[in-house]
């Protein structure tokens, strides 16, 4: 399999991730659909690691995995945050800034 | 003999510190009747200063640099002191000091902090109007006259809740103003072309033909313009009647004696600059000679008393004019001095009159010959000086001037000022029989004003006649215009004639006024409403000023106002609509960012290389 069959990958995960934000109602969705958009990058890096033989692309990937998991905590804690004030998590009630 | 230089620096700064302590110390100024006395005090020590600058006859410049600039200063001030501004010194400080001396009786119903309101102005007046003729340069003399115009107009003023009060003093300002930017015109002009704004030096110059003659009839008469303004010449005469509205006693101090002689004393001061420019001086005489009779016309028909005076001071402002015009400047000044002294002592006669019954109008007085003699008394002295009635001071200044007019060969302005005297002694003493003889009208019962009124009146009219038998006895002073010798007796005739026909019509009652006035009908017609003079100017401010600021105010209002009300709008709705986009959820402005994104890839990918 070449370079493009991991891209295509990559590209795929990051299309259904990024549709996921922008149409989950839920917050936690929205999260979730940002990790994938996130770890299509991984694929990325990864795989133009593997076809070029540059270890930064591994390195790379080892940063974003650990920001993700502080992304998810910083994440998952503003939610729950935000449901003990609003008691809801839906994005379409969280319009504090329309003009 | 620093006391030339000190002397006249007293004179001036003593009402100034007055003016200052009574506008500065609030609680004092209150105190009504004692800042009074403060004000009076410092114009006596000015008065006797003032004595000694003139009986020492001593004459003194000094100056200090103000302005400074490459190559000598800009400009100067200093003080200036001949006989001319001696001699005015005088005067002011002595009408100054009565005037106030009388005011302090008749305003004594005046509450305590309007009284020393009043006492300031007075204080601030006195200052300026010393100041003015002290004056060595134009410059100076230029802020002192705009100074005593303004206190004219705070005076006039003083009752500024009473309207008419308060239009006639922004009147009196706007009218002298209209003068006054001639005026300040001119001075640069003649800067312009001379570089300096100092008698002396111009005078020099003048003496030795340096001044480029080219422009300097309209440089000079530019500044005759501030002249006409201040005093009241035709047409800027308007403000002055108007200016009646004042207290008495700053109608005799300002409107009579001595602020709108300040236009004769600019163009006997500036004689030899004017002396080079013959079609000014043309002017000047004609002007005035006009002036003279138009004002007495009117004062014929006027039946307030203090109107009557006011034209009456037109009327001899314009003699002097004449006077000055034709080279006789000194017979002018000579008049303005003895004017001042008699027309104050007329003003605060009638401010007497006016005191004690209530009312100007002439037709409701009557018979107060009886009532308060004294008053009644030093009235016809009054009256009979202006009147040129031998042998007060009013007679020889007046035969001065007409001797100087006859000398000159100007017939047509010598008959005009003939007329003049003869109606001006008409007129007075209409005013004097309506007053103080026939039946009594007044309600109330009129008396002699109280001492403090009374003592200055008994000294202008021992000053009127002391003058006139000093000039009586010692013969003319001023050889320069000998009178022919038919001179005296026809100025007599002339005001004998006058006082005979005021009593024909308005004691004996051997002709009918109303008859007169169906004979002259058209002029009686056309003096009465003043000629028609204040309804021209009050019907060219609406047309042209309102019809003028109403344009702007289109324009302003639709136009300047409208280019930015269409800007606004449309900001204000693209504002509205811009704001519908933003929504507040996070999702719509990832959307927008997503969008974003795919533009600008697609823009690399298919635009940019």
């Amino acid at each position: 399999m070449g370079l493009h069959a991991y891209l295509t990958l990559s590209a795929l995960v990051f299309a259904i991730g990024l549709f996921g934000v922008l149409t989950r109602r839920n917050a936690i969705g929205i999260l979730l659909g940002i990790e994938l958009m996130l770890n299509a990058v991984n694929i990325n890096l990864v795989a133009f690691s593997r076809f070029t033989g540059d270890l930064g692309g591994l390195v790379f990937s080892l940063f974003t995995i650990s920001i993700t998991v502080a992304e998810v905590a910083l994440g998952l804690a503003i939610v729950i945050v935000i449901f003990r004030v609003r008691k809801t998590v839906e994005a379409d009630r969280l319009d504090l800034l329309r003009g | 003999m620093r006391i030339l230089v000190w002397l006249p620096l007293l004179v001036l700064g003593l009402p100034f510190a007055s003016f200052l302590l009574l506008a500065v110390v609030p609680p004092l100024r209150r105190t009504g009747r004692g800042a009074g006395v403060i004000s009076i005090l410092a114009i006596a020590g000015a008065f006797l200063g003032a004595l000694g600058v003139w009986t020492q006859g001593f004459r003194t410049e000094s100056r200090w640099e103000w302005i400074p600039a490459d190559g000598g200063p800009m400009a100067t001030v200093g003080i200036l002191v001949d006989p001319l501004s001696a001699a005015m010194l005088a005067l002011i400080t002595l009408v100054s000091l009565l005037v106030q001396v009388y005011s302090l009786d008749y305003l004594h119903d005046e509450p305590a902090r309007g009284l020393g309101r009043y006492y300031a102005y007075h204080s601030l007046f006195a200052f300026s109007m010393l100041g003015l003729v002290l004056s060595p340069t134009f410059l100076q003399m230029f802020i002192f006259w705009e100074l005593v115009g303004l206190c004219s107009y705070l005076l006039i003023g003083y009752w500024y809740d009473r309207p008419a009060a308060a239009r006639a003093a922004v009147k009196a300002f706007w009218v002298t103003k209209l003068g006054d930017v001639g005026f300040v015109v001119g001075i640069v002009m003649l800067w312009g072309t001379t570089g300096t704004f100092d008698f002396t030096t111009l005078f020099a110059m003048a003496r030795e033909n340096q001044i480029p003659a080219e422009g300097l009839t309209l440089t000079l008469f530019l500044i005759y313009l501030g002249a006409v303004g201040k005093s009241a010449q035709f047409p800027l005469h308007v403000w002055l009647p108007d200016a009646m509205e004042g207290p008495t006693p700053v109608s005799a101090l300002i409107h009579a004696a001595t602020m709108v002689t300040a236009g004769v004393f600019l163009v006997t001061r500036a004689q030899p600059l004017f002396l080079l420019a013959p079609d000014v001086m043309g002017i000047i005489a004609a002007v005035g000679a006009f002036t003279a009779l138009l004002a007495a016309s009117m004062a014929c028909v006027e039946t307030d008393i203090k109107r009557v005076l006011a034209y009456s001071t037109v009327s001899q402002l314009g003699y002097m004019m004449t006077a000055a015009g034709l080279a006789a400047a000194a017979a002018g000044f000579f008049h303005l001095l003895t004017h001042g002294v008699f027309k104050a002592l007329l003003f605060l006669g009638a401010g007497a009159v006016i005191h004690a019954v209530g009312t100007n109008d002439m037709f409701r007085m009557g018979g107060l010959g009886r009532a308060m003699p004294q008053t009644a008394i030093v009235f016809i002295v009054g009256t009979l000086a202006l009147a040129g009635v031998p042998p007060l001071a009013g007679f020889f200044s007046k035969e001065a001037i007409l001797a100087g007019v006859w000398q000159h060969g100007a017939t047509t302005l010598f008959v005009i000022l003939a007329l003049t005297a003869f109606l001006t002694a008409f007129y007075m003493f209409r005013a004097v029989f309506l007053v103080f003889f026939g039946r009594a009208h007044a309600a109330g019962h009129p008396h002699d004003a109280p001492w403090l009124m009374r003592g200055p009146l008994w000294i202008l009219a021992i000053l009127t006649v002391a003058i006139g038998l000093r000039y009586a006895i010692g013969g003319h002073g001023d050889d320069a215009h000998p009178a022919p010798g038919w001179l005296a007796p026809f100025s007599v005739v002339l005001a004998l004639s006058g006082i005979a026909l005021a009593w024909a019509m308005y004691q004996r009652g051997a002709i009918e006024p109303a008859a007169l006035s169906r004979a002259l009908r058209p002029i009686d017609f056309m003096a009465r409403r003043r000629y028609g003079l204040d309804a021209l100017y009050g019907g060219l401010y609406q047309a042209f000023i309102l019809g003028f600021s109403g344009l702007i105010g289109w324009i302003d209002r639709y136009f300047v106002d409208g280019i930015l009300n269409v800007l606004s709008a449309w900001t204000l709705r693209g504002g509205d609509g811009l704001r519908r986009i933003q929504t507040g959820r996070a999702q719509d402005y990832l959307y927008g960012v997503a969008f974003g994104v795919l533009l600008v890839v697609v823009w690399f990918h298919w635009w940019a290389q």
